[in-house]
C-alpha cells in the first residue's frame, strides 16, 4: 500500500525525522488559509498523488504571496498527473537548500536484507543515477534487524561532502527503525537536504507499506486513499480475495495467483480479453465464491465467466457449493464455464450436475469455451 | 530416487489442530507420509488423527523425532513458528502459510542458511516425492513416481503441470513448490542443485513467474552448473505493469521482472521455453521419446 507525501512526512515526524512545517489543503481556500498560518516568505504547493515525476508534470509550484498560492492551488487541484487526479495539496514552508542527497531503506529481495541506498546525487530519479553514475550509489544493509552502524557512518560522511554528518546518520538510524516498526517495504527521502544553517531535513517522502502487515498496523490502514486505489479491489482484499480490475469482457475466478495469471495469459493467447484477475485464495469457504461473483459482475461489461479451479488447499466441493449459492442469491445471466480438478474435484462436479453451469474438463477447453460463449457463439 | 523427502522422512505438523492443519495432516497420513506428531501451543497431550500433539517443536522433536516440520499456522504466528523450528534445528522446514509480512522473513532466511537447515516457503504448496511422501497441500492423486523434477513458484501451476505430465505417462521424482513471496527460504537454484545431484532425475521443469530476477539468475546458474535437461515456463506475460498479481513477488516495474526478459534468459542458457502448460508437457514428453 502506498501513501501520500504528507502522510509519509507525518510518519517521519512521529519518528523524529525533521521535515519542513506544512498543512494539508483540499481546496483553494484551504491552501490560502494554510499560507496565512505558515507565515513564511516562500511556500511550496505540492500535488499529493501516488506517482513520481510530479515536478516535471507541473504538480509542484513555489509561491511568494497569497495571490501566487491561490494561482498555484487553482492550477494543481484537479490536474491529471499520469492518470492520477489531484485531490489534495500539501502547502509547505520553503527550505534554504544548500545541498541535496538521496536516502532510502528498502526490502532488498536479492540480498534478503533490509537495505539502504544512499547517494550524494539527490533530487533526481535514483534509477537514472544508478544507470549513468553507478559509483555514486552506496548500498549496504542488515540481515538481522540491527542498524548497520559502521557502513551508515561511512555513507553519512559522504552524502554532503563531509558536512551534516551527524544529522544524516541520525536520520538513517530513525528511518531504519521506522521501517521496522511500521512494516514498510520502501521508505524514501529524495531529496534529503542540507540546509544553509547546517541542518539535515527530509524535503520529500515516499512510503510503501507491506499489505501483509496491515493486520498488525491498524493505524496505517486509515492512511489509504480510495481515490488512488480501486475501492472494489480494497473491499475484495478485506474479504480474502485478490482482485484486480482489467479492461476486457471475460470474467475469471481462479484459485492461486499463478494459475490466475496463467488463465489471463491463456485467454489472451486464444484471442480473448480478460475483465479481471481474481484469486479466491486457499481454504475457500463458499461465501468467498459468492463475493467473487459480485466483484466480477460489478462492472456490467462481462460477457462470460470462467471458473478455473485446481484444488490443493482449496476444496473443489467448497467452490461448487459457493457457485450454487451465488446462483441462488444473485441474478447471473451470462454463461459460466466451470473446470474443477484436484482436491475433492469429483464431489464438486457431482454437486454441480443438473445446474445451468457449463462444465469443461481441461484448462484449455475451458478457456476456448468461455471465449466462444462470450462472443455469443455456441461452445 | 527423490530429493529432500522420501518414505523414511519423519514429519511433524505445526498447527495440527487448526482447520487447514488438521485437514492436510489427514491427507498426508492417507498418502503415506510418516506424520509422527503435531504442535499446537496449549494443546499438548491431546491427539489429532491419532498422533500426539505437543506444546512446542522442541518437545515434539525430543519425544518423537522429526526430520521435517510443516507449518500451517495463521500469518501473524508464522514468524514465531518458523523460529521455533529453527531453534529446534529441524533439518527441513516447510512453511505453507500465506500472507506472512515480508520483513519477518529477513532474519529467518539468514538464520536457516547459517545453521545449514532448509526452509521452503512461505506461501508455498510444499513438496511431494510421488509414492513415497508428501509434505504440504499438493493433491497426491495427480502425481505418479518417475524421473522428472518439478520446481515452481506457484502452487496451482505445479498441480497443472504435474497433472499434464502424469496424463502423458511421465512420472515425477520430486515436485517442489518454492512459494511466491519476495523472500522465500529456497530458490530455484537451491532446489536445482539437489536435482542435479540426484542420478534418477533425468529432466527438470521450472515454472517461473514475473517479478524479481530469480529466473534470470537461475538461467545463468544452469549455463554453468547444470547438465540435467531443463524446461521453463513463465507465467504473467499479460500482466499490466505496476500491479502486484496476487503473489507479493509477482510485479512488473518498468523493464524489470517481465516475462519476456525471463524467457530470453532461459533461451540464452539453452533451456527450451514453453508458451503454455500443455506445450511444456509435450516438450518434456518429446525429450523422453
Amino acid at each position: 500500500m502506498n501513501i501520500h507525501e504528507y502522510q509519509s512526512k507525518s510518519l517521519f515526524q512521529g519518528a523524529e525525522i525533521p521535515v519542513p512545517e506544512g498543512r494539508l489543503a483540499l481546496s483553494v481556500d484551504e491552501a490560502v488559509a494554510a499560507w496565512a498560518e505558515l507565515q513564511a516568505p516562500l511556500v511550496a504547493v505540492k500535488a499529493q498523488v501516488h506517482i513520481g515525476g510530479r515536478g516535471k508534470a507541473g504538480g509542484v509550484k513555489l509561491a511568494r504571496s497569497e495571490d501566487e498560492v491561490r494561482e498555484a492551488a487553482e492550477a494543481i487541484l484537479g490536474m491529471d498527473i499520469k492518470g492520477h487526479t489531484v485531490h489534495r495539496l500539501w502547502i509547505e514552508k520553503g527550505s534554504d537548500i544548500a545541498r541535496e542527497a538521496y536516502l532510502s531503506v528498502i526490502l532488498d529481495r536479492t540480498d534478503k536484507s533490509i537495505g539502504f541506498i544512499a547517494s550524494s546525487e539527490g533530487g533526481m530519479d535514483i534509477e537514472e543515477v544508478a544507470e549513468s553514475t553507478p559509483d555514486k550509489i552506496l548500498r549496504f544493509g542488515s540481515n538481522d534487524y540491527t542498524f548497520p552502524e559502521e557502513e551508515a557512518a561511512k555513507a553519512a560522511s559522504e552524502l554532503f561532502g563531509g558536512e551534516g554528518v551527524a544529522g544524516a546518520l541520525d536520520i538513517m538510524r530513525k528511518l531504519f527503525q521506522l521501517f521496522l516498526d511500521k512494516d514498510l517495504q520502501l521508505a524514501e527521502i529524495n531529496p534529503l537536504v542540507l540546509t544553509g544553517d547546517g541542518n539535515v531535513i527530509a524535503l520529500d517522502g515516499k512510503i510503501t507499506i507491506d499489505d501483509n502487515a496491515l493486520m498488525r498496523q491498524p493505524d496505517l490502514v486509515d492512511l489509504r486513499d480510495l481515490n488512488e486505489d480501486n475501492p472494489a479491489e480494497i473491499e475484495a482484499k478485506e474479504k480474502g480475495l485478490a482482485f484486480i480490475q482489467l479492461d476486457g469482457d471475460i470474467g475469471c475466478m481462479v484459485n492461486g495467483a499463478g494459475l490466475a495469471m496463467a488463465t489471463l495469459d491463456m485467454i489472451k493467447l486464444h484471442g480473448g480479453d480478460p475483465a479481471n484477475f481474481l484469486d479466491v485464495g486457499g481454504s475457500s469457504n463458499p461465501e468467498k465464491v459468492v463475493n467473487a461473483f459480485r466483484y466480477i459482475l460489478s462492472e456490467g461489461r462481462v460477457k462470460a465467466v470462467l471458473i478455473n479451479i485446481f484444488g490443493g488447499i482449496t476444496r473443489c466441493d467448497d467452490i461448487a457449493k459457493g457457485i450454487l449459492k451465488a446462483f441462488e442469491t444473485m441474478e447471473i445471466t451470462v454463461p459460466v464455464v466451470v473446470r474443477l480438478a484436484g482436491t475433492n474435484a469429483e464431489e464438486g462436479k457431482a454437486l454441480l450436475q443438473g445446474s445451468k453451469l457449463i462444465p469443461a474438463s481441461t484448462f484449455s477447453e475451458a478457456v476456448k469455451k468461455t471465449i466462444s460463449l462470450g462472443k455469443g457463439e455456441d461452445a | 530416487m527423490s530429493i529432500l523427502i522420501d518414505e523414511t522422512t519423519n514429519v511433524i505438523v505445526q498447527g495440527i489442530t487448526g482447520r487447514d492443519g488438521s485437514f492436510h495432516a489427514g491427507q498426508m497420513i492417507e498418502y503415506g507420509t510418516n506424520i509422527v506428531g503435531g504442535v499446537t501451543p496449549g494443546k499438548g497431550g491431546l491427539h489429532e488423527h491419532g498422533k500426539p500433539v505437543f506444546n512446542s517443536v522442541k518437545e515434539a522433536k525430543d519425544s518423537v523425532g522429526a526430520d521435517a516440520s510443516v507449518i500451517y499456522v495463521p500469518a501473524k504466528f508464522a514468524k514465531g513458528a518458523v523460529q521455533e523450528a529453527i531453534d529446534a534445528e529441524i533439518p527441513l522446514i516447510i512453511c505453507i502459510t500465506e500472507g506472512v509480512p515480508v520483513n519477518d522473513m529477513v532474519s529467518l532466511y539468514h538464520q536457516v542458511k547459517a545453521k545449514g537447515l532448509t526452509l521452503i516457503g512461505p506461501n508455498c504448496p510444499g513438496l511431494i516425492s510421488p509414492g513415497k511422501s508428501k509434505i504440504g497441500i499438493m493433491p497426491g492423486s495427480i502425481c505418479t513416481p518417475g524421473k522428472v523434477g518439478v520446481i515452481s513458484r506457484s502452487g496451482t501451476l505445479t498441480y497443472e503441470i504435474v497433472y499434464a505430465l502424469t496424463s502423458m505417462g511421465i512420472g515425477q521424482s520430486t515436485c517442489v513448490g518454492i512459494g511466491g513471496d519476495p523472500i522465500v527460504g529456497s530458490n530455484f537454484r537451491d532446489i536445482l542443485a539437489h536435482f542435479e545431484a540426484d542420478p534418477d532425475t533425468e529432466a527438470v521443469v521450472l515454472i517461473g513467474e514475473i517479478g524479481g530476477d530469480e529466473e534470470e539468475k537461475t538461467a545463468a546458474y544452469i549455463k554453468d552448473h547444470v547438465s540435467t535437461p531443463c524446461f521453463a515456463y513463465i507465467v504473467g506475460a499479460s500482466a499490466p505493469e505496476g500491479r502486484t498479481m496476487g503473489h507479493a513477488g509477482a510485479i512488473v516495474s518498468g523493464n524489470a521482472g517481465t516475462a519476456a526478459s525471463k524467457q530470453a534468459a532461459f533461451r540464452d542458457a539453452g533451456v527450451p521455453v514453453a508458451a503454455t502448460l500443455d506445450e511444456m508437457a509435450e516438450l518434456v514428453s518429446k525429450s523422453f521419446a
